[in-house]
């Protein structure tokens, strides 16, 4: 059964089965190749997308799940004329490596910072729960803590 | 020929010592070929490896992927600097998968290595070089080398030779003598007369000229661009989801296909009844492979319930009584027999080791398989049409790729097209020979009648892996009156020798190494810092044993046995001084230092750890100074130092891959646990800037970390880890 949605404030209708995920959606169905695949159970994070503002792991979460609300994709993050905070500080600290992950680590940091404008690290400890294996974790915390200081 | 990843660290080593050579445009039809491919109206192209457009944008084309180590922007630095370019202008390329982008500069550094006699390379043409890398062939990211060798001896002689053309062009067309000439930010200007020409202008004309083989390279104190923190090119890309990975790649009507291989690495597939994959909706066609069963969908989804839904026979090749405790004891019964398949090392050991009223020291070390495990699983999109195949992916070598896509497609090379693009990780398990996407999108896609991507899972990323080795060590060592080692043995068991690679920086009279063959069913695979890991490991902890034996700080005992005024020694120095060694620290904590040269670079790190109650390592801090003679984006080295360390850390933690009845145990990051960020210490990272060597930076930095955490957990506990990974043995 077709699913109305909101992706990056864009109304959509998708007309995948209603058990495939809401990855593979985006991915193959609409074309938004930002958000990837990890592990697609839901242990890596390299999925991650906002749901009605939380972070979700978008690999385990069916189509059918998300009927009438609002999804925001890394490419929904920012803006064509202005990036998200954290996206300058991500360029600003040189984080990614391969990249791949980046994604959904920026996902969960936005979503930290929506929930707790400055948070400690142990905040960002237990939400930075991500996997990146070029280990770029010290500019992540780095680059989070320089947006926090930023908005206060 | 068969060449070895692991022969880069001698070769590098000394052909960095031997000079500057010009090379590539000894290749007339290489480097014509090149030009063709890249270069459009009025831009002139040098040697195929750089084009300059008449707007005056500089085109660096890279023969190496960037997987996130930062090299693309480091190789164009290296280029722009001798080239004198305007930085603002300088963009990178990804070379094309042809032959006539052969890494004529990897080429020298593999085959001094292999020769064993380096001097050799100094009075071989280059044009050997450049046939060597077009049918070897050569477009490898791995061994650390993109800098040492492709930069040093690749990037840096474009730039100045192509320099030198456009300062030549330049005075032909001033009508002055060209050392009047000076260049500076993508200009040549005549000072006297107030005159200049921009590059762009320059460019096509210049392009004709034949450049010089030797040009000579600036020192450190005209670097402009060499050792500057510039911003790396591919990052804005990947902060937005803008940037394409090969798994991203789509084309119309594409079709989407996942993989099941068989469990036991070596095993057939017997048979499948397709049906159950085929009733489930969205599922086109399951085609059987030699070892693996591939279901064809219209998306990922249905491929991947199809592939689920079937229930493949697998032969086991023969290797159903392997597993990881069998391999343990073949490898121990092997020490035992005490018939190593190569001796190293100098010097009465055996003396040595019966010194009287010496102190003797046996201890037996062990690490399992470790898995890349990069973030993105593998994929690759293969359309055959019209008798050609066109393959979109990411390997660590593009033309060796696109031969074997020929070869398991059955097509001439010339009808195959390899598409390279970024990757998600690689460390070592994108290498052509054992990346089995490279055969199965061959094979597969020219069964489909539409575009098609294989993609794998996570669970068949990890079972079906190209691992680091399971390797059993024997170490002894004597110490005499004196408190030094007097002599020294490793026994070690696994499948490749590691003399090439591992390099034993110690002062100790009689050395033996010594290598016992051991071959399971698993590849014979590299893994980010290769060889170094394990031996690293048992080195260093292994020293850290010795000097507790003989009642001296693990230090002072390392400085008492490395050379007087020698790099290992301020090495060392620095990272002790850094890290505060010798201060006082809370009850419960200890430090850990260590010491590996690996791929030309020194790294010396000092790790701070604890025990938590329940068992757990905890991490507190890192310090690492690393000798690796220059850096060329000192932000970028730092990071990869960094992650190298992070990585060591994780593998000493937790990571194993272990085998049951010959299969792999593990499946995805639940059961095969990657470090993450809460549990990251602070580092610190310090360079040692000199004009030594070159030496590699997207390896070096790991090796130290397992034996420096661990003996930090000694000094903390009292207990030894003695096989890795630590996982509860301190619970």
């Amino acid at each position: 059964m077709p699913v109305e949605t909101r992706v990056n404030g864009r109304p959509v209708t998708l007309h995948a089965d209603d058990d495939t995920p809401l990855l593979w959606v985006l991915r193959e169905e609409l074309g938004l190749t930002g958000t990837k695949f990890g592990c697609g159970i839901a242990a890596c994070g390299a999925c991650s997308v906002h749901i009605d503002g939380a972070v979700t792991r978008s690999c385990s979460v069916p189509v059918a799940a998300v009927a009438g609300k609002a999804i925001t994709t890394i490419e929904g993050l920012g803006s064509a004329s202005a990036l998200h905070p954290l996206q300058a500080a991500w360029i600003a600290h040189q984080v990614p490596q391969c990249g791949y992950c980046q994604s959904g680590q920026l996902m969960a940091a936005a979503a930290l910072l929506a929930q707790s404008p400055h948070p400690s690290d142990a905040e960002i400890d237990a939400a930075m729960t991500n996997i990146c294996r070029c280990a770029t974790y010290p500019r992540i915390r780095a680059a989070i803590h320089a947006v926090a200081g930023a908005v206060a | 020929m068969k060449l070895r990843r692991r022969y880069v660290l001698i070769g590098g080593a000394a052909v960095l010592g031997g000079g500057v050579f010009g090379l590539w445009w000894g290749d007339e039809a290489a480097t014509a070929r090149a030009k063709r491919l890249t270069t459009g109206p009025h831009e002139g192209s040098f040697g195929g490896w750089m084009k300059i457009a008449p707007d005056d944008t500089v085109t660096v084309y890279s023969p190496h992927i960037d997987f996130g180590q930062g090299s693309h922007t480091a190789l164009a630095q290296m280029l722009a600097d001798e080239l004198d370019a305007d930085w603002s202008h300088v963009r990178v390329e990804q070379a094309p998968a042809d032959y006539a982008f052969g890494n004529a500069a990897l080429a020298k550094v593999f085959i001094s290595g292999m020769s064993g006699h380096p001097d050799l390379v100094g009075h071989l043409p280059d044009v050997v070089f450049s046939a060597l890398a077009r049918n070897a062939p050569i477009q490898i990211t791995g061994g650390s080398s993109a800098i040492r060798a492709t930069g040093q001896f690749g990037m840096r002689v474009v730039g100045a030779a192509a320099r030198l053309a456009l300062i030549a062009t330049a005075a032909d067309r001033l009508g002055v003598p060209a050392s009047e000439l000076t260049t500076a930010a993508s200009r040549v200007t005549h000072a006297p007369t107030g005159r200049s020409l921009r590059y762009g202008e320059l460019a096509e004309a210049a392009a004709g000229r034949s450049l010089t083989r030797e040009p000579v390279l600036k020192t450190r104190a005209d670097y402009r661009l060499i050792g500057k923190p510039v911003d790396r090119f591919d990052i804005p890309a990947k902060v937005d989801g803008s940037a394409k990975y090969g798994i991203d790649f789509a084309l119309p009507g594409m079709r989407v296909a996942t993989v099941m291989a068989a469990p036991v690495r070596g095993g057939k597939l017997l048979g499948v009844d397709p049906a159950p994959a085929l009733a489930i909706k969205g599922v086109e066609k399951v085609i059987r492979l030699d070892d693996a069963v591939v279901v064809v969908a219209g998306g990922y989804w249905p491929a991947l319930k199809g592939v689920r839904a079937l229930a493949p026979k697998f032969s086991d090749g023969g290797h159903g009584g392997l597993s990881s405790e069998t391999i343990q004891a073949a490898q121990g019964a092997l020490i035992r027999q005490g018939k190593p398949d190569n001796t190293y090392g100098s010097g009465d050991v055996a003396a040595g080791l019966a010194t009287p009223g010496g102190r003797r020291l046996n201890a037996d070390y062990r690490v399992p398989f470790l898995h890349q495990a990069a973030m993105e699983p593998f994929a690759m999109t293969g359309h055959h049409h019209d008798g050609k195949l066109e393959v979109w992916g990411a390997t660590q070598d593009p033309l060796q790729t696109r031969n074997l896509l020929a070869k398991f497609a059955g097509l001439s090379v010339a009808d195959v097209t390899f598409h390279p693009m970024i990757m998600g990780g690689g460390f070592g398990r994108r290498f052509p020979p054992y990346t089995q996407i490279i055969e199965q999108i061959a094979r597969v896609a020219v069964q489909v009648d539409h575009p098609v991507k294989i993609i794998w899972s996570r669970e068949e990323d990890v079972k079906q892996g190209a691992y680091r080795p399971q390797s059993s060590a024997q170490l002894q060592a004597a110490l005499g009156a004196d408190g030094r080692i007097a002599a020294w043995q490793t026994d070690y068991v696994q499948l490749p020798d590691a003399e090439s690679e591992v390099v034993f920086p110690y002062v100790v009279p009689a050395v033996a190494r010594r290598h016992y063959k051991y071959i399971s069913n698993q590849v014979d695979a590299y893994w980010r810092s290769v060889n170094s890991t394990q031996h690293g490991f048992y080195n260093e902890s292994f020293i850290d044993e010795l000097a507790h034996l003989a009642g001296q700080d693990p230090y002072r005992f390392r400085r008492a046995h490395l050379p007087a005024g020698g790099r290992h020694l301020a090495v060392l120095d620095a990272v002790a001084q850094r890290a505060g060694w010798g201060t006082a620290l809370p009850a419960g904590t200890g430090r850990g230092i260590a010491l590996v040269e690996s791929f030309g670079t020194i790294c010396a790190h000092v790790v701070e750890a604890s025990v938590a109650a329940d068992g757990t390592p905890k991490v507190a801090r890192v310090w690492a100074v690393v000798d690796c003679g220059t850096t060329v984006n000192p932000r970028n080295a730092e990071a990869q130092v960094k992650g190298g360390i992070l990585m060591g850390l994780s593998t000493a933690l937790g990571e194993a891959i272990t085998l049951t009845g010959g299969a792999v145990d593990q499946s995805s990051f639940p059961d095969y646990p990657v470090l993450k960020l809460a549990a990251a210490p602070a580092i610190d990272v310090h360079f040692i800037e000199s004009d030594a060597p070159v030496g590699g930076l997207g390896e070096p930095g790991l090796p130290p970390a397992s034996p420096a955490l661990c003996n930090a957990l000694f000094a903390a506990t009292g207990r030894r880890i003695r096989t890795l990974p630590i996982a509860s043995q301190l619970g």
